[in-house]
């Protein structure tokens, strides 16, 4: 059994603490959180040990992996520590409010030889998987642009701040909501590594940004756009989709539905010229316990499996995600310019 | 149960294969009266009973069912609560932010003020509250089955909470004269955890489908677990979210024994016709069969 303790029982903190609860091969041995009332029904109807201070629960309850599920801000200090222990450690993202916190923690990560994760979930939906692997396989030739967008109904009226309006404390569309396709366009395509443009727009939010619009190039120099709003109510939830065309196809590709176009004969099995469909109910692997889809319990099961030995640690490391954060901040730094 | 139940994903653009086609049903659905007409259909073909989330929009259709004397002995499994509402107000407003905000009369805020320590009632008032303004818009409408959503029911699984469950239960029985339902992605392990808290033969409705899909541990699993009769089961997701055809997915699952009723959603008359005919088709096969055996 892998001991594992959770810091941060908010909204992702909890599902992630049901997905752990549920797994065979985990001990939940503690919870920290500052929340009075969260910590109560923890105690009190799972029987968690629950703590105010994780520093005090990893010293007592010995965890071998903490899940890090705090606002961005507190991350690099809390990881940090943990890391200093030798525990392994699964952080939230986005990973750091800054790129050169984030390659600290990496360096640190890996000195230390221990599992590292972040929780960018899409790399574990059965669709974009598969757009990694038609990429990767060269199936859609050369890429020569590509389109990462992703809209939802995060922020649509105007009203009192939470963290997630403060900038300092990693609040506001780009870092929140852009970071996912950010890191999937990073993981799929290559990492973005320079911005010729971006404008981040407030619509509703008094301090942060509502919307993202940049224009971006990878190291080869193919260029993309990326098109975030988490204001838009057309949207019942959040979208995320990719588009990437290629010298021998086009790949259009949200969480649901994988469409892609091969202009000629020379294509992977199971798909033909011309368009195809695929379905993530095709797609998706099955998972032993499901709770908002199988990509949130894949992603433990990973880091889980990464801390028994038994798969790699190579998705969502914590270098993957610093270099989402180094282009997150290109974005941004090119916003004020 | 009736042994074919109507569903309203479509109304409301859940959509688990696209969001193209969960656009063209928000487009489709923007009146009350496309919803309404969609309906009919359903009851002209024989379906008499209605499951559904309780959205926003849904308080309207009620006023209409409930003014309305050709539905008298029409029937609403009320699913709460609509996750999305919560889920985007505990993103904004964290989980006690949330509370505060939809618990309704001055509970949460007494609650907070000063550190009063929290009793167990206290939580357990809390969901009640939170059930009966859920249920407030079904007044006056014959709402046999309550439901509790999957996302809920399975969170309190992986917590461990089987308390609420058990509460949960308890409630819409006591204040609704209602049978308390639950929705999952987890048949197996949920079943096994009710029936250790007590609850015998429970009313589960999960995903239920040739294609594997939503059916956490796997098929085998399932048909195992269903084959023992151990649940009052409603399945849903038959079509396996499209992945195989249609007449194959309903004869399958219009086989299965145990399923005591199959939900389905669809929006046009086409659609809601065929798959009726077609699971009265393979039901009838199997009492011809049963007869003549």
């Amino acid at each position: 059994m892998i001991k594992v303790a959770l810091i941060g029982a908010g909204k992702m903190g909890i599902s992630h603490l049901a997905i752990l609860g549920a797994h065979p091969s985990v001990e939940i041995v503690g919870v920290c959180d500052t929340s009075k009332m969260v910590v109560d029904v923890l105690k009190n109807y799972s029987g968690y040990d629950c703590y105010s201070d994780y520093l005090k629960m990893v010293d007592e309850a010995k965890p071998d992996a903490v899940i890090v599920a705090v606002p961005t801000k507190f991350h690099y200090k809390m990881v940090k520590d943990l890391l200093n222990k030798n525990i392994h450690v699964f952080a939230e993202k986005p990973f750091c409010l800054n790129p050169t916190e984030s390659l600290e923690l990496s360096s640190l990560a890996k000195e230390k030889g221990v599992v590292n994760q972040v929780g960018y979930h899409n790399k574990f939906v059965g669709t974009f998987k598969e757009v990694k692997k038609l990429v990767n396989g060269g199936y859609i030739g050369e890429i020569n642009h590509f389109l990462g967008e992703a809209y939802g109904p995060v922020v649509t009226k105007k009203k009192s701040d939470t963290w997630r309006s403060d900038p300092n404390e990693g609040g506001g569309c780009l870092m929140d909501y852009a970071s996912h396709v950010i890191d999937l366009i990073n993981d799929i395509v290559a990492p973005i590594n320079s911005c010729k443009g971006s404008i981040l727009k407030s619509i509703y939010s008094k301090s942060v940004d509502d919307s993202v619009y940049a224009l971006v190039n990878i190291e080869t120099g193919v260029s993309g756009v990326i098109s975030v709003n988490w204001s838009d109510e057309t949207y019942r939830k959040m979208s995320t989709s990719v588009t990437i065309n290629g010298t021998k196809g086009k790949i259009i590709s949200d969480a649901n539905e994988l469409k892609v176009y091969f202009k000629s004969s020379s294509v992977p099995e199971g798909y033909s010229k011309g368009w195809n469909v695929k379905y993530v109910t095709d797609l998706a692997e099955e998972v032993d316990f499901y709770l908002r889809g199988e990509e949130y319990s894949s992603q433990l099961d990973h880091f889980i499996k990464s801390v028994q030995g038994i798969v790699q640690n190579d998705i969502n490391t914590f270098e993957s995600a610093w270099k989402t954060d180094h282009s997150i901040f290109l974005i941004k730094e090119q916003s004020l310019a | 149960m009736e042994r074919i139940i109507f569903g309203d994903n479509q109304f409301f653009a859940v959509n688990h294969i696209s969001d193209e086609k969960s656009r063209a049903q928000s487009i489709k659905f923007k009146d009350d009266a496309a919803i309404i007409k969609t309906l009919d259909i359903a009851r002209e073909g024989g379906i008499n009973t209605f499951m559904c989330t309780t959205h926003d929009r849904i308080a309207n259709i009620c006023k209409i069912i409930r003014d309305n004397p050709e539905y008298s002995d029409f029937k609403i499994y009320p699913c709460m609560p609509y996750a999305h509402k919560y889920a985007n107000a505990v993103t904004d407003l964290g989980i006690a932010g949330t509370l505060k905000q939809y618990v309704p009369g001055n509970f949460i805020g007494s609650m907070f003020k000063g550190g009063v320590a929290f009793l167990s009632k206290d939580y357990t008032s809390i969901m009640e509250l939170l059930i009966d303004a859920e249920m407030k818009m079904f007044r006056g409408i014959d709402t046999p089955v309550i439901f509790l959503q999957n996302v809920i029911t399975d969170l309190l699984l992986g917590l461990g909470m089987t308390d609420f469950l058990v509460a949960f239960a308890k409630y819409v029985e006591k204040k609704y004269n209602a049978e308390a339902g639950f929705i999952t992605m987890n048949l197996p392990k949920l079943l096994n955890t009710l029936e250790a808290a007590g609850l015998k033969n429970p009313i589960i409705c999960a995903s239920v489908n040739k294609a594997n899909f939503r059916m956490s541990g796997g098929k085998d699993l399932y048909e195992k677990t269903i084959s023992e009769g151990r649940c009052r089961l409603i399945a849903m997701q038959v079509l396996g979210g499209g992945a195989i055809p249609a007449s194959e997915a309903l004869e399958y699952v219009s086989n299965l024994p145990n399923v005591e009723s199959i939900l389905f959603g669809a929006s046009s008359r086409q659609n809601i016709e065929n798959t009726v005919q077609t699971i009265r088709y393979h039901d009838y096969k199997k009492t011809e069969q049963l007869v003549s055996a």
